[in-house]
């Protein structure tokens, strides 16, 4: 029970992920699957700001008085990792833009039946 | 001076050209730098390929910072190889590029093609360079999201239907490898892949390593098309402009098999990956259903574009069958179709760039007796099928050699057989296309075309060229495939 609650940030990225793929497998709409892709890769960024927490430590800026810090290159990493995500939803949203214009429609289906279904 | 910053050129060449196209923007302009930047990085490839060849590993300490604190670049001979396939397709691509279809499409922002292009060309570079794991996921978005673009650029409006699922499968792929590096840092408290690799026997195959393993072979599985994860492949391929099917067909998926066999052999290891866990089943099964089911499925596609991005669907599964062997022949096969399949693919969807922008299609029917107006094309077509078949004194030929010689010394006789009848398969298809254009009455409209010109042809001919020098003259491809092989298998 304690490991259970110990280890609860690595319970909400799996919920995340989870709920994310959902969404990205399940709904029909462009924009929302885009969502869902979002969800899912925030659940990487809470996965890796987790790895970097140490326990006791405190934010990685040099004090006087303190001696553990958290680790800061995982949050450095995921901030790069957050800069290719907003690329992505930007193309993403572009490419979503695009195909309404084309086709007059967000959603799979009608796209699909549009295109005689390819 | 220069020669020691080499590793670093030729993923920087690109990378500052692409911004320069933008700045410049005439359309003469934004050639000459794509131009100079693709022979440049390809120069680059090639003095390095001689380099490692004859004094083995570079290693290059980025902004002089050691590694593993520092980010390493790491070029042993599977990492030239890759060099050399992705720069040599860049260079013969970029000058195609400028006469054909897409750029009188695009008209005057064709500058943003080409940056597009370098960027593309850039990451595949980084990939093939890096020795950092988490630099590699970078490197592989940036090549990811200008395929997106570039696949976005194609005539018909499933383009960018195409080029959405991919960028939805392509960024769930990347993610999970993001999971996966971020479960072996935590597990080794290190990036460097060498370093990993080194760490991980120490650790113990915990279940963060056995998770991080597996979020990496799915991941790695997405981006490389592997049956069943391949849907993304045959619209992207078939409704991307015919200068970017050839080069992303004949590189992007290879550079993904690069990173399969990166982590498979030298970061968790071959004792973890194929001893502790029965990793080369999977594989084998996968490899032989994707070598037939895409394969039949390309024999009933009236669009021949369709038709080879199926097939390339197929293709992988070879490659991927040469690892599961875990073999010294078994990888050489395999290294050495990703180069062969490059040269074949480049040269056929080249081919089909020409029809294109000629007749407006790529439908088998519309082919019709295009032989007799097209010959010099066709012939091109023709030498790229056979080679795709796997005909001897052709490069298709020598890589199923060798996997066939795999297979047999692992006593698989069944699975030899298996390589020979899907290979028929694929004669199957090509000549579907022959017929067509070989020996069927072009259609009323069609009776007046006329022959491609040269700028197109002669890129494809160079490839096609390509395809029989290295069926006959061997050496090049084969010497550095058995040097990749055997350190990937000796990491260990």
């Amino acid at each position: 029970m304690v490991d259970f609650f110990g280890l609860y940030n690595y319970w909400i990225v799996i919920v995340l992920a989870m709920a994310g793929m959902y969404i990205v497998i399940a709904r029909g709409n462009l924009i929302k699957k885009l969502v869902g892709l979002n969800v899912f890769q925030a659940s990487v960024f809470v996965l890796y700001i987790s790895f970097g927490k140490v326990s006791g430590g405190t934010a990685p800026i040099l004090l006087k008085g303190v001696v553990t810090y958290s680790n800061p290159l995982p949050h450095v990493l995921i901030l790069t990792a957050i800069v290719v995500g907003v690329a992505t939803t930007a193309l993403g949203l572009a490419l979503v833009v695009r195909i309404r214009r084309e086709y007059g429609t967000i959603e799979e289906d009608d796209i699909h039946s549009q295109d005689g279904h390819t | 001076m220069l020669r020691e910053h080499l590793p670093v050129l030729v993923i920087i060449i690109p990378l500052i050209a692409a911004p320069l196209c933008i700045l410049f923007r005439g359309r003469d302009q934004a050639f000459g730098i794509a131009l100079l930047a693709t022979w440049g990085s390809f120069a680059c490839s090639a003095v390095i390929a001689a380099k490692v060849m004859a004094s083995g590993t570079l290693s290059y300490e980025l902004g002089g910072w050691p590694p593993p604190i520092g980010i390493e670049l790491r070029i042993d001979a599977l990492n030239a190889l890759i060099l050399l396939i992705v720069s040599g397709i860049g260079s013969v691509v970029a000058p195609y590029a400028r006469n054909s279809l897409l750029l009188e499409y695009v008209e005057d922002r064709s500058y943003m093609f080409y940056c597009a292009f370098l960027l593309c060309l850039c990451g595949l570079m980084g990939v093939a360079v890096t020795g950092d794991a988490f630099n590699l996921f970078v490197f592989l978005e940036i090549s990811s999201l200008s395929s997106y673009v570039l696949i976005a650029l194609g005539f018909d409006r499933r383009a960018l239907t195409a080029s959405y699922q991919y960028l939805i499968m392509g960024t769930i792929g990347a993610t999970f490898i993001v999971i996966s590096i971020g479960l072996l840092y935590q597990a080794t408290g290190t990036l460097n892949m060498a370093d990993i690799a080194q760490r991980l026997p120490e650790h113990g195959y915990d279940r963060t390593v056995i998770a991080a393993f597996a979020f990496l072979v799915i991941g790695v599985a997405l981006k490389m098309a592997l049956f069943p994860l391949h849907q993304w492949l045959p619209n992207a391929y078939s409704y991307a402009p015919s200068t970017v099917s050839a080069f992303l067909a004949a590189t992007a998926t290879k550079v993904s098999v690069y990173i399969l066999l990166r982590f498979l052999f030298t970061v968790f290891g071959v004792q973890f990956s194929f001893d502790i866990l029965p990793t080369a089943v999977p594989l084998t099964i996968l490899a032989i259903l994707a070598m037939f089911i895409p394969s039949i499925v390309a024999c009933f596609e009236h669009n021949v574009k369709k038709v080879l991005a199926y097939s390339s669907v197929a293709q992988i599964g070879y490659m991927v069958l040469g690892i599961g062997f875990v073999t010294m022949t078994g990888l050489t096969a395999g290294i050495l179709h990703l180069f062969n399949h490059a040269l074949m693919k480049g040269a056929l969807f080249l081919v089909l760039g020409a029809v294109f922008y000629r007749i407006g299609s790529c439908n088998i029917d519309r082919m019709a007796g295009l032989a007799r107006t097209m010959p010099w094309t066709m012939a091109a077509f023709v030498g790229g099928g056979l080679s795709l078949i796997g005909i001897p004194m052709t490069a298709g030929f020598i890589s199923k050699w060798y996997l066939i010689q795999a297979a047999i010394e692992k006593g698989w006789w069944h699975i030899a057989v298996l390589i020979v009848a899907s290979s028929l398969i694929a004669v199957i298809y090509i000549w579907r296309v022959i017929e067509s254009a070989y020996f069927r009455e072009p259609p009323e409209d069609l009776q007046n075309v006329k022959e491609a010109p040269l700028s197109l042809l002669i890129p494809a001919w160079i490839l096609v060229f390509g395809n029989v020098y290295f069926g006959i003259e061997t050496s090049l491809p084969v010497s550095m495939a058995e040097l990749a092989a055997r350190s990937l298998l000796g990491a260990n």
